[in-house]
């Protein structure tokens, strides 16, 4: 039972996708505009991300290891739709509200991250508890990022009023990126292992990090 | 004639593809540490981005929407745009060693860039046709490479000050781009 709590542990804060891994940046900026906001995208990419954890590690000795990056897509983006088709029916407000970014699980780098780096490597079992860590890692991130830029932008928690006075901007484009970098700055302050400081090359916190890591590797020695 | 320029000016500046609805923003943060990686991964997604539209666009008016496949066009797109990827790689390799020298390893990393998959749903979206389809992606691909070649200026003058311990690394760059995205934001009142 210890390997599948160690999971939930690393993925929620060991490697947490966002803060420390600085994967899946693209939702994360873009769909905090509100804490409902961020639980909704956290749960839809975690139920994606589960499943393909399952299945990649299920198929992890069938798939020819040649095709496998095309063969994890096609498992991803048919997971995506099932996804996106289910919200559209039973939460249309929370499909208006997350629009095109719900397709965008698609390439979000944690998915395919994880198939590369550990559902292709281990058991079913403990590849599912690795996507509920690393989902609840990811959904936690995003929703006090939502939190905080909901309560400071819009002046309300969960759609209730609490400040009289919000400040706009944070709410707009801007507000985003400001939010993200003071939360990372606090948590690097507070001594938290932080992999953000080690953006060295164009290889890390970037997709390319699961994709063509090794190409990267080459060309930054030669 | 205008509206079609300002298809080009809208997704270049106003609605800035990184600065304003954050897609690819994992290579922008990743590659912009160099300046020369910034400008050739810029070129590689004008490239891409350009074609990647034009085709996208193509298979939606002409296999997706006659048989009513609306509901297949995420899975579809993502295989284009990895074909693609491979093919212009191919082509590139075979006819211009040069160039393909000079963007070859940022051509693969496209595929999982946001950006290609978001505006060809996005121009689906907004049923936009063939050109102005190819004119959005041309436009969202250049204001992609103004952003990131503007970030990879600022982060070479960045390597050179004292910042504080806990905003080095990723926080100082994200700040960096909260501050382009507040200049970004001016280009508003062009619309």
């Amino acid at each position: 039972m210890n390997g599948y709590l160690e999971r939930i542990y690393n993925g929620v804060v060991k490697e947490n996708p966002t803060f420390i891994l600085m994967l899946g940046m693209c939702p994360t900026l873009a769909v905090s505009t509100a804490a409902s906001n961020g639980i909704g995208m956290g749960i839809a990419t975690t139920a994606v991300l589960v499943l393909s954890n399952v299945i990649i590690s299920a198929l992890r000795k069938v798939i020819p290891d040649e095709v496998r990056l095309p063969s994890y897509i096609v498992i991803v983006a048919t997971l995506v739709t099932i996804v996106e088709l289910l919200v559209k029916a039973y939460v249309p407000a929370l499909y208006s509200a997350l629009g095109i970014y719900i397709p965008l699980i698609v390439v979000n780098c944690i998915i395919l991250g994880r198939a590369e780096a550990y559902a292709n490597k281990n058991s079913v079992m403990l590849s599912a508890f690795d996507g509920i860590g690393m989902g609840l890692g990811f959904t936690i991130a995003l929703t006090v990022i939502g939190f905080i830029r909901e309560l400071l932008g819009n002046g309300t928690v969960f759609g209730h009023k609490v400040l009289p006075q919000p400040v706009g901007i944070f709410i707009k484009a801007p507000g985003a990126f400001l939010v993200l970098a003071v939360v990372i700055a606090v948590l690097n302050a507070m001594q938290v292992k932080n992999r953000g400081n080690e953006l060295v090359n164009g290889c890390d916190g970037c997709c390319a990090s699961c994709m063509k890591h090794n190409d990267c590797k080459e060309e930054g020695t030669k | 004639m205008t509206s079609l320029i300002m298809i080009v000016v809208s997704c270049a500046l106003i609605n800035n593809v990184v600065l304003n609805q954050f897609l690819g923003i994992c290579s922008f943060v990743g590659v912009s540490k160099q300046m020369k990686a910034s400008a050739s991964l810029g070129v590689a997604v004008i490239f891409v981005l350009t074609i990647a539209c034009a085709v996208a666009s193509l298979l939606y008016d002409f296999v997706l929407k006659p048989f009513d496949l609306d509901y297949m066009k995420t899975i579809v797109f993502i295989l284009v745009i990895a074909a693609l990827v491979q093919i212009v790689e191919m082509f590139l390799k075979k006819t211009s060693p040069g160039l393909y020298k000079a963007l070859g390893i940022y051509l693969p990393l496209i595929t999982t860039n946001c950006a290609v998959l978001g505006v060809a749903l996005t121009n689906v979206q907004d049923e936009y046709n063939f050109l102005e389809s190819v004119l959005a992606g041309f436009g969202t691909a250049v204001g992609y490479t103004i952003a990131i070649v503007l970030l990879a200026g600022i982060r070479s003058r960045l390597d050179e000050t004292a910042i504080p311990k806990p905003f080095r690394g990723a926080p100082v760059v994200l700040l960096s781009a909260a501050l382009m995205s507040i200049a970004f934001m001016g280009f508003g009142s062009l619309g």
